[in-house]
């Protein structure tokens, strides 16, 4: 049994970050409309809202970061040089690693950006 | 001989900074500041303009840099590539943003903290707007294309719209907010220095959007409430021989004048209307003989409007009513 999963050869993994993103994305956005929108019949603070979103922040990043990780090793650790364009299946699995790579780094810092309002806005808006 | 009426080199570009920055200043302007909110959003707009700047020298000498120099190898050029297009980039975005966040909490009304004092509803219609101030001590006072509030007070707008989206926005005071129909949004204030903005429709509602306009008045608080118990009670000149003209000639179905059966809400309240600064929502000064050219023709002054022209009445009483209305204070 192994904890870290092996290599695959698919367009899946690719979306990992995306996926990650936009479902953390959604939670934010989601959770904070829905408290502002019913706080009354809410028996939690806000603060406990900017928790949770931190704690969905810190979850989305560890899985950007494990997506990130992957790709890596699938692109070699950096041992390759890109554009990595040969018709050939090392040079596609190169490719898509590399791909995936920055895609995750795009996703991480995005994901940073969504959770920043929650750092600073401590109230609903009336 | 005849080139002697040429310009020196840089004199174009020099008249052309001066007629930009001209419109920095005035009463209109988010960069002449008058209140704390605008104040905020001149300061984000100067840090925001300053980073963007260094940025461009920055990439303008790397720029040069790549130009004249040869010799590189390939691993610092991916070096350089990593930390100087990707990381820095994301830093100083991130940061910039973090920056304009930190601000919003003092630009927008969060919290039930901020809800203690005067409240203005303003409310857009074509092409006018609407005016109630809610005091904390539950005086009500109705009025309309101008607001005036006291200088070192927060004050907050609840803005709505009678028809379609209108956008309220004072430049010198504060931030621009949208006013939507079938919604209440909300927007909060403090003016810093006292004097006389303009604030413009701020987003395209129809033919006379561009004649659209409020003024601001910021006063010292002692002058504002003063000004706001005379504003609670009817004109004293409104018993005065306009009264009756204006009852005979039907313009109390579209206009409230307190003190009398004057009750129309589809115009503007014009209990006092002498004592604004400016006729048909800020375009024209409030004088007797623009007064009675809006009367006679108001859809010359502005296309579209929505009250009907009184040229059919007789001269004279259009100059009484006029007169009437400039003394209702
Ligand atoms: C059908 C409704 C209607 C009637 C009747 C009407 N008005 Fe108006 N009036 C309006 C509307 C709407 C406006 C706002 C116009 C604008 O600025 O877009 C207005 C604006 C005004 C203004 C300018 C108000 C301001 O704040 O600048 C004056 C003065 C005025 N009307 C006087 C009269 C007089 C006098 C009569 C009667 C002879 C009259 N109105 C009849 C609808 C009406
Ligand atoms: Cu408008």
């Amino acid at each position: 049994m192994r904890f870290i999963p092996k290599p695959i050869e698919t367009l899946w993994t690719l979306f990992t970050a995306p996926v990650v993103w936009a479902a953390h994305f959604l939670f934010c956005y989601g959770i904070a409309a829905v408290y502002c929108a019913k706080q009354d019949q809410i028996g939690i603070s806000f603060a406990a809202v900017r928790i949770g979103i931190a704690g969905a922040t810190v979850v989305a990043l560890v899985l950007i970061a494990a997506s990130a990780w992957l790709a890596w090793r699938q692109w070699g650790f950096g041992a390759h040089d890109p554009p990595h364009d040969d018709p050939t299946r090392h040079d596609r699995l190169l490719f898509q690693g590399f791909a995936t790579l920055l895609l995750s780094g795009l996703c991480f810092v995005a994901v940073i950006m969504v959770a920043l309002p929650a750092w600073f806005v401590t109230e609903c808006v009336r | 001989m005849a080139v002697a009426a040429r310009p020196p080199p840089g004199i174009q570009p020099a008249g052309l900074a001066c007629l930009t920055l001209a419109g920095c200043s005035g009463n209109q302007s988010a960069l002449d500041a008058a209140g704390q909110e605008a104040a905020s959003i001149a300061q984000l707009f100067w840090v925001m303009t300053t980073g963007g700047a260094i940025v461009w020298l920055l990439v303008v000498a790397l720029l040069l840099y790549a130009a004249r120099s040869r010799s590189h190898s390939e691993a610092a050029a991916s070096r350089l590539i990593l930390w100087g297009g990707a990381v820095l980039p994301s830093a100083v975005v991130v940061g910039l943003l973090a920056y304009a966040l930190w601000l919003m909490p003092a630009l927008r009304p969060f919290g039930a903290a901020a809800a203690s004092g005067l409240r203005i509803e303003v409310t857009g219609s074509q092409y006018w707007w609407r005016v109630v101030y809610r005091s904390p001590d539950g005086v009500t006072v109705t009025s309309a294309n101008e607001i005036r509030l006291p200088v070192g007070q927060r004050v907050e707008l609840s803005l709505a719209s009678n028809d379609v989206i209108h956008s309220f926005w004072i430049p010198s005071l504060g931030g621009k907010m949208d006013m939507i129909p079938g919604r209440t949004n909300r927007l909060s204030l403090q003016a810093t220095k006292p004097g006389t903005y303009r604030g413009p429709c701020a987003e395209y509602c129809g033919t006379s959007h561009a004649l659209m306009a409020l003024q601001a008045v910021a006063l010292p608080p002692e002058a504002f409430d003063r000004w706001l118990a005379a504003q609670a009670k009817p004109s004293p000149a409104v018993a005065a021989s306009g009264a009756e003209l204006f009852r005979r000639h039907g313009c109390g179905a579209c206009h409230a004048i307190a003190g009398t059966e004057a009750k129309g809400v589809l115009g503007p309240d014009l209990s006092h209307f002498g004592s604004r600064l400016t006729l048909a929502a800020g375009i024209l000064p409030n004088t007797t003989d623009n007064i009675e050219r809006f009367i006679a023709d108001p859809d010359r002054i502005k296309p579209g409007v929505k009250m009907p022209a009184f040229g059919m009445l007789p001269r004279e009483d259009i100059r009484v009513l006029a007169s009437w209305l400039r003394r209702l204070e």
